[in-house]
């Protein structure tokens, strides 16, 4: 089963039905006993970092995604979600993050427009099973203000360019992160989430 | 490369898609649904949903239609209409919208925009702008369209910027249904002002028109609905237009 993590900061409706869509059973979570006992777990969310963070903490599932991770489950963060994941973030003051890749999450530069929002191409570097079948260069729908840095190259799956190249897909072993929107990428991003929900065990 | 948005946008009104000229004479042109469909499948990059009258009519937006329309898309869906607090936010968030458009609501009380970028970060916040020429400058409109302002609309869109908008919705009120083409000068004086992105408005007719407001107005999408919903271009023929004058356009 597909676990949604539900933070009750963000619209989870549109992933949720993205996998609905596409044939899979989902399972919404905001509690660490349903965290516990998924096989595969989506991290979605919009808004800030050291809110999503606190309210991780204060539900009870801070540790118990931390866990789900070290346990080689299927771990997909999406938007926010895959910030999340990285050591720490910028954003309005230093927070510390899930740590499960390690790296930064950076503000972009006033040089340009922000939020980067939009459709833009998603270049991927190396085989990853989240992107089969996805030609390299597709667009996918973008909306954020900050952006994460991995510490390590090999841990970037794909990059955008918006002015710099940023890491726009990461990958360590069983955890996966999304900084566009799968679920608002039309066909793509759907075969995407499909990628995804293959990975789990039932 | 970031690609340039094209955007149709439902008018609604008690649960029809409408569409006025300079913002009465209203004509029915369809169910919200069905439109919503065709436009997802169609490739369109965003869609955009006004409830027109719920601020005149002083009512609550249609929450079922807003979650009916949601169901039929996998794209960002922008909603707005008589949206007046962070609790009528959550509610249209919640029914499947990805942004809130603030209008009436943002001019009565511009810390709604502030409240707003603080619960749902700035990307969520859509200040949507009724502009029209006045003298050498430009006035704010409410209400959808039915109530002058004082109030400067240069200065306006700076104000909603520091206030945390997230993308700005700029509709001349003077090109609204005219099909002359969008008011290209305004537009220029509000790209080059602002450092967020800025959908143009109001005056669409020809596929021209689109491209102007890209090319020369600066923006960073195009809204049109008059010419997509009477069949008069499609998606597809917007996009293969706009790709042979070589702007970035999504496939």
């Amino acid at each position: 089963m597909i676990t949604i993590i539900d933070l009750g900061i963000s619209n989870i409706k549109s992933i949720t039905r993205g996998f609905i869509t596409q044939g899979f059973d989902v399972e919404i979570a905001s509690s660490s006993e349903e965290v516990e006992k998924s096989s595969s777990l989506v991290l979605p969310g919009v808004g800030a970092f050291p809110k999503a963070v606190e309210t991780l903490k204060k539900m009870g599932l801070f540790k118990s995604i931390v866990d789900h991770a070290a346990k080689g489950k299927p771990l997909l963060g999406v938007c926010l979600g895959m910030q999340l994941l990285f050591t720490d973030s910028d954003e309005h003051t230093k927070t510390q993050g899930l740590d499960i890749i390690p790296g930064h999450v950076m503000q972009f530069p006033a040089d340009r427009q922000v939020p980067h929002m939009g459709w833009n191409e998603v270049v991927q570097h190396q085989k990853c099973t989240l992107f089969q079948g996805i030609p390299d260069r597709s667009d996918f729908y973008f909306v954020h203000s900050y952006y994460g840095v991995p510490d390590q190259k090999n841990d970037v799956v794909a990059s955008t360019d918006y002015y710099s190249r940023f890491a726009c897909a990461v990958q360590r072993e069983n955890v996966y992160g999304v900084q566009f929107h799968p679920e608002k990428s039309q066909k793509l991003g759907l075969l995407l989430l499909c990628n995804f929900a293959m990975m789990t065990e039932y | 490369m970031l690609k340039k948005r094209i955007i149709p946008c439902l008018d609604i009104t008690e649960g029809r898609v409408v569409k006025g000229i300079h913002f009465v004479n209203i004509r029915d042109a369809g169910d919200p649904v069905e439109w919503a469909r065709k436009y997802d499948r169609d490739g369109a990059d965003e869609l955009v949903f006004l409830d027109i009258t719920a601020t005149s009519d002083n009512r609550a937006i249609l929450i079922d239609v807003v979650e009916r329309v949601s169901d039929e898309l996998f794209i960002p869906f922008t909603v707005g209409g008589g949206i007046r607090s962070v609790k009528d936010m959550h509610k249209i968030l919640k029914a499947g919208a990805d942004k809130i458009s603030i209008n009436t609501a943002a001019v009565k009380d511009p810390d709604l925009i502030r409240e707003g970028a603080i619960h749902y970060g700035s990307q969520c916040i859509v200040v949507a702008v009724d502009i029209k020429r006045e003298g050498e400058g430009f006035k704010i409109y409410i209400r959808g369209g039915r109530e002058r302002t004082e109030i400067d609309g240069l200065d306006w869109c700076k104000k909603a910027e520091d206030l945390g908008a997230g993308e700005l919705l700029v509709t001349s009120m003077d090109r609204d249904g005219t099909k002359d083409g969008y008011d290209l000068d305004l537009l220029q004086r509000i790209t080059s002002l602002v450092n967020i992105p800025v959908i143009a408005s109001g005056g669409c007719g020809k596929l021209e028109h689109l491209y102007d407001a890209i090319e020369k107005g600066g923006v960073s999408a195009v809204l049109a609905a008059s010419i997509f919903h009477y069949g008069e271009f499609t998606i597809p023929q917007t996009k293969e237009y706009l790709k042979s004058k070589k702007l970035n356009i999504r496939e």
